[in-house]
């Protein structure tokens, strides 16, 4: 099979997409010949051109007030963000515009837009580039969120995304850009949005994690298996629409959760997962309170050690793990 | 000499006008070609669109109709650029641009669905180019540059339009539209109706800038002060931009100086508490009907009898409006849910099945 990294599945879907579709176009800040912030539309530029692979002045509010607007004209704009801080500059156009207008024009209008932008910490971009609020345009119905944490779900994913009517925002991991998937085909594949993915199968307990935070449950996973606990990975991979039956599926079978993410732990998503199990039928086989792993609420810091501090890590997976064990 | 600049700068935005307070014509060069019948259709939207303001007024007040941004005093304004424009032009509306729209197409009676918040009144014809009027102010500024773009992608030779009024241009959305559009020579046109006042504030408390016009020139796009009680004017400037546009110029941005005659909206401002009366007479004075109306006559192309067949047709027409809009089905919690999404996520498969079955009792 062919080993593609995450970085590579995003562009060459960008580019099976825009080759097949001539609606479909970039919008972003340096992504022509500098190739964006992460190296994403790299050679973009010089296969469909300026017109297509669109530099944009720094105007976030106008990249996507204009993506909109263009989609509204039967374009499908894909927009890149530079850092998924900078939403906030955006999100008047994301949450009264992008998220609403479909409902505002009584199901005849649509925004097939899909906002790809990059989250997450641990590449020392301190506090106003390091941010993961997928929590926010989640609250908002209307949009649907993504956040791919390989290389072969990134391009399956991708793919869904742009065939999607209805604006997605696609969140990127910073940290997982350079990593590869061995298995990535070359022919586009569609992931449907609102399917988890079981990355390890397991009894005692289950950890779902999104993006980054995938790849430490793994770790974790592994490290608690050599002490005879067999933990189950989920994914959720879109947290809009969410795949509430594979994850209460799960709980149900092993009795025990772990729900952890990158953001803040405050207001963060996890929250919302958590409470979806205890409302739902797996209530009744939790043997444990569900335990919620995230961010410590302060600014992502500088440094690179209390950087490190403040989001969860393996060790402290492994803990959770064992605390809704009650195992030393 | 920073101050120098800056008169001198702004001594370039003189307003450009073609008929004066008394009808007359002071700028012959820039007279637009208009036929006799387009001036005469001119009057008559002008006339019809002053007595659709004054039923959808009295209507709300009697709880007929919900939200409505009166808009008599803009009458010039708003249909002399819309008359500039070309079915396949895309309007791009504020919330009180709804004579543009529903003249450019949109039927009536959905024009009013929407006041009411019904489903149908956002349903925009499938062949008709203008979105809903936007709520939010200067949202749609950076969206009509987008819109732009994508006629320009699209090969159509057509242009984007939007509105927004003299306290939208502070928004910054005003400012990246524009200079967005400008970057990538848009085929766009903004026209800001600077109607004095934003809700309360005076345009002259917005801004310390002589002009709204003038912001242009921070974008390198043209900027027109434009009197925007004279249809003349407005259809001329308009249909200068819209060539600019066409012809790969690039955006012009419009300032129309006009006046709202009536409240912001009918949501309870109470106009007394920000103006005076002396003022609302000085701008009445200026009234675009008014204007107009002696302009044609000194042409023999108007009479009281023309009026008031308008008047009448306009009062039967919106009567009839209503009652379409009275006679649609109302909407259901499962049209809301429905017209959420293209595909319907499964959380809102189960909530849809929830209403219909109670719908269904």
């Amino acid at each position: 099979m062919r080993e593609l990294t995450y970085v590579e599945a995003l562009r060459e879907m960008m580019s099976q997409e825009m080759r097949e579709n001539e609606n479909v176009f970039l919008m972003g800040e340096d992504i022509g010949v500098y190739g964006g912030a992460f190296g994403v539309t790299r050679g973009m530029i010089e296969e469909f051109g300026p017109e297509r692979v669109r530099n944009t002045p720094i105007s976030e509010a106008g990249i996507t007030g204009s993506a909109i607007g263009s989609a509204l004209t039967g374009m499908q704009p894909i927009v890149e963000l530079q850092f998924s801080d900078f939403i906030t500059i955006a999100m008047d156009q994301l949450a009264n515009q992008a998220a609403k207008l479909r409902y505002m024009y009584g199901g005849k209008g649509n925004v097939p837009m899909v906002l790809r932008t990059p989250a997450g910490s641990g590449t020392g971009a301190a506090a106003q580039h390091s941010q993961s609020l997928e929590a926010w345009v989640a609250h908002i119905p209307g949009l649907k969120v993504v956040q791919p944490s390989t290389a072969y779900d990134a391009k399956g994913l991708l793919k869904a995304a742009i065939d999607d009517p209805n604006p997605v925002i696609f969140y990127e991991h910073k940290l997982l850009y350079k990593t590869s998937s061995e298995d990535v085909p070359e022919e586009p594949y569609s992931i449907p949005l609102g399917q988890a993915d079981v990355k390890r199968e397991g009894e005692d307990v289950t950890i779902i994690a999104t993006t980054v935070m995938v790849h430490r449950a793994l770790e974790a996973a592994k490290s608690l298996a050599e002490e005879g606990i067999s933990v189950e990975v989920i994914d959720p991979r879109s947290i809009v629409p969410l795949d509430e039956e594979t994850i209460i599926q799960s709980v149900i079978k092993t009795n025990r959760v772990v729900v952890a993410h990158e953001a803040v732990k405050r207001g963060g998503y996890g929250g919302e997962i958590a409470s979806m199990i205890t409302e739902s039928e797996a209530f009744d086989f939790l043997d444990a309170p569900v335990k919620r792993l995230g961010a410590s609420p302060v600014p992502v810091p500088y440094n690179p050690e209390l950087e490190k501090a403040m989001t969860p890590q393996t060790e402290d997976l492994i803990r959770a793990v064992k605390d809704t064990l009650n195992r030393e | 000499m920073t101050t120098n600049i800056l008169e001198q700068a702004e001594g370039h935005f003189e307003m450009f006008q073609v008929l004066n307070e008394e009808g007359e014509v002071v700028n012959k060069e820039a007279l637009p070609d208009l036929s006799d019948e387009d001036l005469k259709e001119l009057m008559k939207r002008m006339v019809y669109t002053r007595i659709f303001d004054q039923r959808a007024v009295s209507l709300n007040r009697q709880g007929r109709l919900g939200f409505y941004a009166p808009v008599a005093g803009q009458e010039a304004s708003m249909l002399g650029s819309q008359y500039a424009l070309e079915q396949k032009d895309w309007i791009i509306p504020g919330y009180r641009d709804v004579p543009q729209i529903v003249w450019h197409g949109l039927p009536l009676y959905q024009a009013f669905l929407f006041s009411r918040g019904h489903f149908h009144g956002g349903q925009i014809p499938e062949e008709l180019n203008v979105l809903s009027p936007q709520i939010i102010i200067g949202a749609q500024i950076v969206q009509t540059a987008g819109v732009a773009l994508g006629l320009k992608k699209k090969g159509k030779d057509s242009v984007a339009i939007t509105y927004t009024g003299d306290g939208g241009a502070s928004q910054g959305d005003f400012y990246e539209g524009m200079n967005f559009a400008g970057s990538f020579k848009a085929p766009a046109i903004f026209v800001v109706q600077n109607n004095q006042f934003a809700i309360s504030v005076p345009a002259g408390e917005q801004t310390a800038a002589k002009t709204i016009a003038q912001k242009a020139v921070a974008a390198g796009i043209p900027g027109v002060q434009v009197d925007g009680m004279d249809v003349l004017a407005v259809y001329a400037a308009t249909q200068e931009a819209r060539s600019r546009a066409l012809n790969g110029e690039g955006p012009t941005l419009l300032e129309t100086l006009c006046y709202r005659y009536g409240p912001h909206t009918m949501a309870g401002d109470d106009p007394t508490r920000y103006r005076t009366s002396d003022l609302d007479d000085e701008w009445e004075k200026r009234d675009p009907l008014v204007r107009f109306r002696k302009y044609l006559e000194s042409k023999d192309l108007w009479s009281e009898e023309q009026e008031n067949e308008v008047v009448d047709k306009a009062k039967e027409e919106i009567k009839a409006a209503i009652k379409e809009a009275d006679d649609t089905p109302k909407q259901k919690v499962s049209d809301l849910i429905e017209n959420m999404h293209e595909v319907l996520p499964p959380h809102l498969k189960d909530q849809l099945e929830e209403y219909r079955e109670k719908e269904s009792k």
